[in-house]
């Protein structure tokens, strides 16, 4: 019987919470992709930049808070700057739009054009933030390290696995919850999120209603800059902040959107969290989960891991390519790309 | 002049021209009616008039006013709503945001528009949550006729409103639009079934390539021998 509860707590610890929090830093990610591909129609390739730059302003200003001795106790400092972070998120995306998409959007550009416009402005956002933060890695979490550690789980429970609650996994799914929770009552309740779907779902009849077409496009980046820069920082404070790093997100989520179906709000939440799931399970070694709860002679010599680390983004890309050739609409029936 | 008149018009998407010289006009409390052959130019005429296509030639008025530059969204502001023949509701909305989204340049109170056409069409009442994509064709273009009217426009266009309804829908929604006229709104549509259009009709417009065939009240057009061999089917 406790052998049975230490796998548990071994389970939780090393895939559930670790998966939970990834999967919410994907979601969020995802949300923004399917926001842009839900009202401007093409799948932003700059996303995992604007997650970077977005996570970079952040890290400066919080740099900044510290020089000026502010802190947030507990808490990390970041989420204090992640407002002025967003800010800026947002004034790069609405001139990135102003200077780029827009003149797409007029030609009545193919999607394919503003999908090669994206991989340009990746680069640029790429090159801003190296510039001014560099290609290293950082780290910037700050304040109470743990919600709950090993040693004080193993002396409330008397078990030998230990479980640990790491700040920054709860503050991620707390905030995700509170993001999409926010994010689904604009999209359903109020007038603008209404408008924003109306314009998503049937372009000319929007015109038609006379729904102004520049201010749901703008909309659009903010909501998706913000969503980019939550995510961003959500992910830097997790594990650690270095641009390479969020360049490569942009796969899982896209896989996350795909999966859940393009387009769909419902299915990006949903995607996040199968891909990370997948993720993380493929690439564990279950090991000392399954000589937990088997008799000790059919204990696993190996680590029963079906992956290395170091290739789960094959994970990603495996899903990708499985459901666009199986059902390219996703889980919630969004767009065909 | 009429309440609404597009006079002399011409133009095209492209290099040719689809209209040639092509009038159509309706007074409020109206029903006109424009039929013609598959192609004839009668959706063309009326993005014409709603301001979707680009004029070489003619121009528009509304209630004297010349509207002929006026962008689509500036005529809804102006009092006009248009159904048009293809994708005219938001198939992931719900019947109710369907007619909310109609009313978007309103910043009054408009329930009492919403009561007015679920009085219309009850079955949108009952049907109000559920998305319109999963509604019946027939349902659909109440839908479309709803979202409309909620503008409380002066001028109401629909393009083909009964294209693939049953008979008995068909016969439900020429009332319906009877019903709307009778509140003095200027109604013009294209009609696939010219017969019964033409017999709601105060005024009918036969249209071949992109011209005026023959013009005359409805009546007169069903009893004219040629328009009846011609385009009603003897
Ligand atoms: N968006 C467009 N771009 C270019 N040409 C078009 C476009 N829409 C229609 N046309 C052309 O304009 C002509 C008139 O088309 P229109 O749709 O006005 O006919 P219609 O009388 O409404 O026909 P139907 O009864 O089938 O609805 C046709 O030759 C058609 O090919
Ligand atoms: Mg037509």
């Amino acid at each position: 019987m406790t052998d049975i509860l230490n796998a548990l707590v071994l389970l939780s610890n090393f895939v559930l919470i670790p998966a939970l929090s990834y999967g919410s830093q994907l979601a969020l990610g995802a949300l923004g992709v399917t926001l842009i591909y839900a009202v401007l129609r093409f799948s932003n390739f700059a996303h995992g930049d604007m997650m970077a730059l977005g996570t970079m302003a952040t890290i400066m200003i919080t740099w900044g808070l510290h020089a000026m001795g502010v802190s947030f106790g507990p808490l990390p400092t970041a989420l204090l700057a992640l407002p002025f972070g967003i800010l800026i998120a947002m004034a790069v995306a609405l001139v990135t739009d102003r200077a780029v998409y827009r003149f797409y959007r007029k030609q009545r550009s193919a999607p394919v054009v503003f999908v090669m416009a994206s991989v340009g402005v990746m680069f640029m956002y790429n090159a801003i933030t190296r510039i001014f933060i560099g290609t290293g890695d950082q780290r910037f979490a700050d304040g109470e390290r743990f919600v709950l550690k090993v040693n004080e789980f193993k002396e409330l429970t008397g078990l030998d696995q230990g479980l640990a609650i790491r700040t920054s996994q709860l503050i991620t799914v707390v905030v995700m919850v509170a993001v999409v929770a926010f994010v689904f009552w604009f999209l359903q309740k109020t007038r603008t999120g209404k408008a924003m779907r109306a314009y998503s779902d049937n372009e000319d009849l929007a015109l038609l209603s006379g729904i102004n077409p520049d201010r749901v496009v703008r909309i659009t980046w903010i909501l998706a800059a913000a969503l980019a820069t939550i995510a961003g920082v959500l992910y830097g404070l997790d594990k650690s902040f270095r641009p390479f790093v969020y360049f490569q997100l942009l796969l899982p989520i896209f896989a996350s959107a795909i999966v859940g179906g393009i387009g769909q709000p419902l299915g990006a939440i949903a995607g996040g969290f199968i891909v990370a799931f997948s993720e993380v399970m493929v690439t564990y070694a279950w090991k000392g989960f399954i000589t937990l709860i088997v008799p000790a002679d059919m204990a696993p010599e190996g680590l029963v891991q079906l992956l290395g680390t170091d290739y789960k983004f094959a994970v990603s890309f495996i899903i990708l390519v499985v459901v666009l050739l199986v059902r390219p609409t996703g889980i919630f029936k969004g767009r065909v790309i | 002049m009429s309440f609404l008149a597009g006079t002399n018009m011409t133009g095209g998407y492209g290099a040719a021209d689809i209209l040639h010289d092509c009038t159509i006009a309706v007074d409020k409390g109206e029903i006109a009616v424009i039929v013609g052959p598959n192609g004839a130019g009668k959706s063309t005429a009326m993005k014409a008039v709603f301001g979707m296509l680009k004029l070489r030639q003619g121009s528009v008025t509304l209630d004297g006013r010349d509207i002929t530059n006026l962008t689509p969204q500036d005529r809804v502001q102006s009092g006009m709503g248009f159904v048009p023949q293809t994708n005219n509701v938001f198939v992931n909305m719900s019947v109710e945001e369907n007619l909310e989204m109609g009313a978007y340049i309103r910043d009054d109170d408009f329930s009492g528009t919403m009561d007015r056409v679920f009085d219309l069409f009850p079955i949108l009442k009952e049907k109000r949550s559920q998305p319109a994509g999963q509604l019946s064709g027939g349902q659909r273009q109440q839908v479309a006729v709803g979202r409309a009217l909620m503008t409380q426009p002066k001028v109401l266009m629909l393009d083909e409103p009964t294209a693939g309804v049953s008979p008995i829908v068909m016969d439900e929604l020429f009332d319906n639009i009877l019903e709307i006229a009778a509140l003095g709104i200027a109604i013009l549509m294209v009609e696939q079934n010219a017969r019964q259009a033409l017999n709601i009709a105060d005024k009918g417009y036969v249209l071949v390539q992109g011209a005026n065939r023959y013009t005359d009240t409805g009546e007169a057009l069903m009893a004219n021998p040629e328009v009846r061999k011609t385009f009603l089917g003897g």
